[in-house]
């Protein structure tokens, strides 16, 4: 009956456009053999669908139906695939986006609740108002939490997302937007929160990760510099924040070099006196790189005149320190390189639970090239990429917080930080991948 | 010689910059290069010259994410003397693809146009390139390949992160010509510098990147 209604629907979207784009579908696929049955669970094992019926691969037989669900991007390697295993199969319903947008008319009127709202970047305000909406509708697992206020007066909030049990449990915090121009970022926070909200009783994994942690979720941390990169095409690869600490005419902090571990590092007195002034940026392109952090306000990796002289990240911090007890892992998302990294960035000693953490950083990079032959390299911060003190991770750490990790996400610089919104689905799809193998291994870990 | 981690920093820096002078060599408006993975590398301390690094290294195509070849290179740095440019040597594993044709194709589809070619922000904010700026952007891939290569040290790791500005210039001769003003991105100051470079191409006698200097960074403004 329900597969008869489903061809009807099927037969009329065919009527109604002559040519569709592609879109979400669901596949019917039939083993005839065992090694059929076999190589198709292999294979969905491996690729990034939804199974719908039966309910887990290990269930799937021969000469029984098979149905899941492929999203657009997937839908034509998935084909290719069965065919390469000569798998009989054939769509079973096609665009399945718009189908549940028809069936869900009434709730959906606003773009903001369909799966393509998360496959596109999203605005300061726009993000304000999507925080502001999700936490109204899903009031039983989500939670706005106002932690301070930016330097030019933005609101900055945390997202807690809770199957409330009573009991506090222990919490894993996200943080994403730390530098404006990494767009990727805010877009991995946004998708996260959407997945959890409207896909959590299809991920197994991320149903029981819900029954022991409370997340907390931080979707810009940079909201000023943020909103600066929205601004104007000349003002889209900004970086720090937009606060001002001096008269030398140059504009903001690297928040990520404003926390309180080994600050700032150590520096000739000299380079302290020579300011650049910013009207003579030819004489850096050549001799500046190597320090991580500089004193100097006209850099890109300013570290601020004291540590948490942002006030985001004093907020952050405040935040952070009031729940360390309950917080068992930090992890903040930048963009780009393809990284897993953890501690130390400061210094290029190894941290006393380096083992573990390397361990972990791999197993995080095994998932996402398991999902998506990703490549992200693991590694220590200051070996993987250079020195760098003032990190949000390395503060983390020292705090007490073991499990810390900083994901550089897509992609190695083709695009570089203009990554195409056509890649924010596959990159969150691996994101999350990594994100849940560094949850299981801290669950059994608690 | 000592053997370093692949995927550490002085590793991955040298095979970019290996990478970038690939692309300048091999570049053009139909293919760009960028690395995928640092397979090995060592490093000769040469008293006196320098630091030699040995490299094998994958890149893959911008445009066919499937396509990759394999090299291997040497990189010197020089001693001292950050104003000379790195020594690269380099081989590459198997054929590149032919792409004469698109290569045509796009040389007749300039040459065909009424009035200069002139853009900017290519990729735009969210990372979009209309198909008939992607050779225009493969060939600033090249060309800013030539400028890496000449400002790189062993501490920089530079990348093109977009076109600005972009404005053919009318010539005489077979030549296309075009006035490019790129940011560069430098992965370990984390700078954004603006590079402006004037690139002529042919289908036939490849890239040449005849002037090329860093501006001032309030020009943007």
């Amino acid at each position: 009956m329900m597969y008869l209604l489903f061809f009807t629907l099927f037969i009329w979207i065919q009527e109604k456009h002559a040519f569709i784009l592609p879109r979400d579908e669901v596949l019917w696929a039939l083993p005839k053999t065992d090694k059929q049955a076999e190589d198709l669970q292999s294979f969905l094992n491996t690729t990034e669908v939804i199974l719908w019926q039966p309910v887990v691969v290990e269930n799937i037989q021969k000469d029984q139906e098979v149905h899941f669900y492929v999203s657009a991007s997937n839908t034509n390697r998935i084909k290719a695939g069965l065919r390469q295993l000569t798998i009989s199969h054939k769509v079973l319903m096609r665009d399945v986006q718009g189908l549940i947008e028809k069936q869900t008319l009434n709730d959906t009127a606003n773009p903001r609740s369909s799966s393509s709202y998360y496959e596109n970047y999203h605005s300061m305000t726009e993000i304000y108002h999507w925080m502001e909406e999700i936490v109204r509708v899903h009031s039983d697992l989500l939670e706005k939490i106002y932690i301070g206020s930016s330097y030019e007066k933005r609101p900055l909030y945390v997202l807690k997302l809770s199957k409330r049990q009573g009991n506090p449990k222990s919490a894993i915090w996200i943080d994403c937007g730390i530098h404006a121009r990494e767009w990727i970022s805010p877009a991995f926070c946004l998708w996260f929160i959407g997945h959890a909200i409207h896909l959590r009783e299809r991920d197994q994994i991320m149903t029981t990760l819900l029954e022991h942690f409370d997340f907390y979720v931080m979707p810009v941390m940079n909201v000023d510099g943020y909103e600066y990169t929205w601004s104007k095409p000349s003002n889209r690869l900004w970086r720090k924040s937009r606060s001002s600490h001096s008269n030398s005419g140059c504009i903001g902090t690297d928040m990520n070099r404003n926390f309180d571990a080994h600050w700032c590092g150590h520096f000739p007195l000299s380079f302290h006196l020579s300011p650049v002034r910013r009207d003579q940026p030819c004489s850096r392109c050549k001799h500046l790189s190597g320090r991580g952090a500089s004193p100097n306000e006209c850099y890109e990796t300013y570290c601020g005149p004291y540590p948490e002289s942002e006030p985001e990240v004093k907020a952050v911090a405040r935040f952070i320190r009031d729940h360390k007890d309950i917080i068992k892992a930090y992890i903040t998302m930048h963009s780009y390189s393809q990284l897993v990294l953890f501690p130390y960035s400061y210094t290029t000693d190894k941290s006393k639970d380096h083992d573990e953490l390397e361990s972990l950083a791999k197993k995080a990079a095994n998932a996402i090239r398991r999902t998506t032959k990703k490549i992200y390299t693991p590694g220590p911060g200051a070996r993987t990429i250079y020195l760098a003190p003032g990190g949000s991770d390395d503060w983390a750490y020292d705090l007490g917080i073991k499990y810390s990790f900083t994901i550089e996400l897509r992609d190695t610089g083709t695009y570089g930080f203009l990554l195409p919104s056509a890649q924010i689905r596959p990159t969150c799809i691996e994101a999350l991948s990594a994100v849940r193998e560094i949850a299981r291994h801290v669950l059994q870990n608690l | 010689m000592a053997e370093l981690p692949p995927t550490h920093g002085p590793a991955s820096r040298a095979a970019a910059l290996a990478t970038a002078y690939i692309s300048h060599r091999h570049g053009s408006p139909g293919h760009g290069w960028v690395l995928r993975d640092v397979r090995r590398a060592r490093r000769e301390d040469i008293d006196g010259i320098g630091h030699k690094y040995h490299l094998e290294f994958v890149l893959e195509d911008i445009f066919e994410k499937d396509s990759t070849v394999n090299c291997t290179a040497e990189v010197l740095y020089h001693l001292g003397n950050e104003k000379s440019a790195p020594d690269v040597q380099f081989t590459i594993e198997g054929e590149l693809e032919n792409t004469d044709e698109a290569h045509n194709a796009f040389y007749n589809r300039i040459q065909s146009l009424k009035k200069e070619l002139e853009a900017e922000n290519i990729p735009d904010s969210y990372g979009n390139v209309p198909p008939e700026m992607q050779p225009i952007r493969a060939l600033a891939w090249a060309a800013s390949g030539y400028v890496i290569w000449q400002n790189s040290t062993e501490n920089t790791k530079y990348q093109l992160a977009q076109i600005k500005h972009v404005k053919q210039v009318k010539r005489t001769d077979e030549y296309l010509e075009f006035d490019y003003v790129i940011l560069l991105h430098e992965n370990v100051s984390q700078e954004i510098i603006p590079w402006q470079m004037t690139v002529l191409w042919h289908p036939q006698h490849g890239i040449e990147v005849t002037q090329n200097s860093c501006q001032p960074k309030h020009a943007l403004d």
